[in-house]
């Protein structure tokens, strides 16, 4: 039976976002005898509700409440109000991600002591590695069915991954498969098995891909522990004479400003929401935003080195068929600064429809150069390159002037590339121009970011409490009963994308938190 | 009475003209269509000239040869209304001002694809370029119509995917 708390309840903990940090934290926290009280500021949307169309899909799907960008990012001239392209639903981003789920290599764990200080950017070794994280990426595999870990078999390669893997190996690149994917290859803790349908990115209509939305959160309701409230848009984090966190105020699905008290609170908004809030949640105790004492809230926002490399040959790819995303070259994740940056950047596979096609191939083009593009979408290949992007103090996510519906200051995004972003973006491409090359491609564009996907780092996680905003638990250093729960932990991007690593460490914070309130110390 | 007739523009000659462009024909009241009268559209706020000229501009900024005008036209009918009124006649003003500079009677009169596109990268960064430039992105290559014309074969989900339908089936590697 799904549970209902009182508002007046302060023995529940609340979660605040239902993705991949806050979705599994509170599955994971009601298996364990835990309540909790879920607030979503999205519907929810299962597969059967998902829709095979680009921009249909994103009308249901994506976060378009306002947000405002600065910073020379192109994403702030083409896309000013949309600097991320990520989820508002139940689910949060999982039911958009691509399903690639790779953990983070165990020098980018310590970037800075491996990479060494490098100038403008703000680099950091986590406080954590790779050992500690071992066992919670083995549970957070296992969770989303991650193919060729385990037993679990690769997915078999789609067109567009023959396409790929044949450059790839013509170049000499040794780490060239289907990926590590939580997408069914063969059906799965109850989900079936990939149909090769495309539309990864619009909420997989079979549940072959690993969602929050139809796993851990209908799980976690299960139990009986578990609330989600959806429609609910978090407002503020209030706080008692003594510092610790009660609770928080939030707008309910008829507008309604509601109070959920709370033992805990864990923040799982992602990267720009969570600081947003930590900043909106200032008060005479805290004026500069919770858990701000050092000041790092919202800043080292980090969103990847990404960019595309689309190549046209002169017979057909149809590279739409299929799962988005079945194939890597790993290659060049090392690092090897006698590339000229420090770091490094992994190459998937990747196809958009038509209607994103022309959104996002060359954003603002026009002209015959552009439609020749799109002319030949039949026999074009794609992949996106992903790689680790310096952090930056000056990229960061304030208040804007710009207020929300609600009447809360919205977040504004600046961000700008650090030159060994610059550096690796222009490796990345040509490497992936000389991948098409060697299979034929007879033209090759190599297209700019998208609006962001992975956004990191904006409460990162410091040894010191005064280099970061939580500790190696998302605890935030500042109130022990406030928790960061989703990417905006991360310390550094590493070159991974980063849901396998948000899971794992939501896993094993849930762990923490548990143990903590048995021993009576949250 | 349209706003080119305010401006002593005859229908005969914008008939005259658009003809001679080859490209669209007004042929009546209200109304332009294609010479082959494969479709026609109805506009009642803007004149057939502006519209005719929006267009041309929509073929000439995202030109596929392939792709009919009857897909341009549903992409730029919105144009066709009293809050975007002032912005189109605005705008086409200013492209037929820079046609007449350029020695040219007005924008759709102007021969040559490459000509027109010097026109329109002179005003590349106003807002009515922008505007209908972005409103395209959508308006045309959001028309599930026209992506047969690409090969794109759209939504899947309701034929199974293509795990049988050729999700590998390239055969030319």
């Amino acid at each position: 039976m799904v549970a209902k708390f009182d508002l007046n309840d302060d023995s529940v903990v609340v979660v605040i976002g239902t993705g991949a940090g806050g979705g599994v934290l509170s599955n994971e926290l009601a298996q364990k005898g835990v309540k909790v009280v879920a607030l979503e500021a999205g519907g929810r949307y299962l597969p059967e509700d998902f829709i095979n169309d680009e921009w249909e899909s994103f009308g249901q799907l994506a976060w378009t409440d306002a947000r405002t960008t600065s910073g020379d990012w192109r994403v702030a001239k083409d896309f000013s109000g949309l600097p991320a392209w990520i989820v508002k639903a139940v689910g949060g981003t999982t039911t958009h991600w691509a399903g690639a789920s790779l953990r983070i290599q165990d020098h980018e764990w310590k970037a800075l002591t491996n990479y060494g200080a490098v100038e403008g950017a703000s680099l950091l070794d986590w406080p954590i590695d790779g050992a500690e994280m071992a066992p919670w990426y083995e549970k957070a595999e296992a969770k989303l069915g991650v193919t060729r870990t385990g037993d679990r078999a690769g997915l078999p390669g789609n067109n567009n991954y023959k396409v790929f893997e044949k450059g790839a190996l013509a170049l000499g690149y040794k780490e060239v498969h289907t990926g590590r994917m939580a997408i069914n290859s063969a059906e799965y803790d109850g989900r079936m098995a990939c149909q090769q349908t495309g539309f990864c990115f619009q909420g997989c209509k079979w549940g072959a891909k690993w969602s929050s939305a139809y796993t851990d959160i209908p799980r976690g309701e299960a139990t009986g522990n578990l609330e989600v409230r959806d429609h609910a848009h978090v407002a503020r984090i209030l706080h008692d004479d003594s510092g610790k966190v009660t609770g928080v105020e939030y707008f309910d699905k008829d507008g309604a400003l509601q109070m959920q008290k709370a033992r805990i609170v864990c923040v799982a908004g992602n990267s720009f929401e969570s600081p947003r809030l930590l900043l909106n949640s200032a008060s005479s105790m805290f004026p500069n935003g919770l858990a701000n004492s050092s000041d790092q809230v919202g800043r080292n926002y980090m969103r990847h080195m990404t960019g595309s490399v689309y190549a046209v040959f002169d017979k057909p790819v149809r590279m739409w068929r299929g799962t988005t995303m079945a194939g890597i070259v790993q290659d060049e994740a090392r690092h090897d600064p006698a590339r000229g940056f420090v770091g490094g950047y992994e190459l998937e596979t990747l196809s958009l429809g038509i209607p994103f096609m022309a959104a996002f191939l060359n954003p603002g083009g026009w002209g015959r150069s552009f439609t020749t593009a799109l002319d030949a979408y039949e026999n074009m290949a794609g992949m996106w390159i992903v790689g680790e992007d310096m952090p930056q103090a000056t990229n960061r996510v304030t208040l804007s002037e710009t207020k929300d519906q609600w009447g809360l200051p919205v977040a504004n995004v600046n961000f700008s590339d650090h030159p060994n972003d610059v550096a690796m973006r222009n490796h990345a491409y040509a490497r992936g121009e000389a991948i098409y090359k060697a299979v034929g491609a007879t033209r090759t564009f190599p297209t700019p970011p998208y609006p962001s996907t992975h956004n990191l780092g904006t409460n990162r996680m410091s040894e010191k409490p005064e280099d970061g905003v939580c500790n190696k638990w998302g605890q935030t250093h500042d109130i022990a009963n406030l928790f960061i729960s989703d990417g905006s932990q991360f310390t550094s991007g590493a070159a991974e994308n980063p849901t396998l690593t948000i899971v794992a460490l939501a896993i094993r914070q849930a762990d923490h938190i548990a143990s903590e309130m048995a021993a009576g110390n949250l | 009475m349209t706003s080119n007739e305010r401006k002593g523009l005859t229908r005969r000659a914008l008939l005259a003209r658009s003809v001679a462009a080859g490209t669209l024909t007004v042929i009546g009241a209200g109304f332009i269509a294609a010479p082959n009268a494969a479709w026609a559209l109805e506009v009642s706020v803007i004149s057939e000239h502006e519209m005719a000229t929006l267009l041309q501009m929509a073929r000439d900024i995202y030109p596929h040869d392939r792709i009919a005008d009857r897909f341009y036209a549903v992409a730029v009918k919105g144009y066709d209304a009293e809050d975007k009124k002032a912005m189109v006649a605005e705008g086409v003003a200013a492209l037929d001002a820079a046609a007449k500079a350029a020695g040219h009677a007005d924008y759709v009169s102007v021969g040559w694809e490459e000509d027109r596109v010097k026109l329109l990268q002179g005003m590349e960064d106003s807002a009515f370029f922008q505007t209908v430039r972005g409103g395209l992105v959508t308006g045309l290559y959001n028309q599930k119509e026209v992506w047969p014309l690409f090969g794109y074969e759209g939504e899947s989900f309701s034929k199974g995917g293509y795990i049988n339908r050729g999700f590998d089936d390239i055969n030319w590697l």
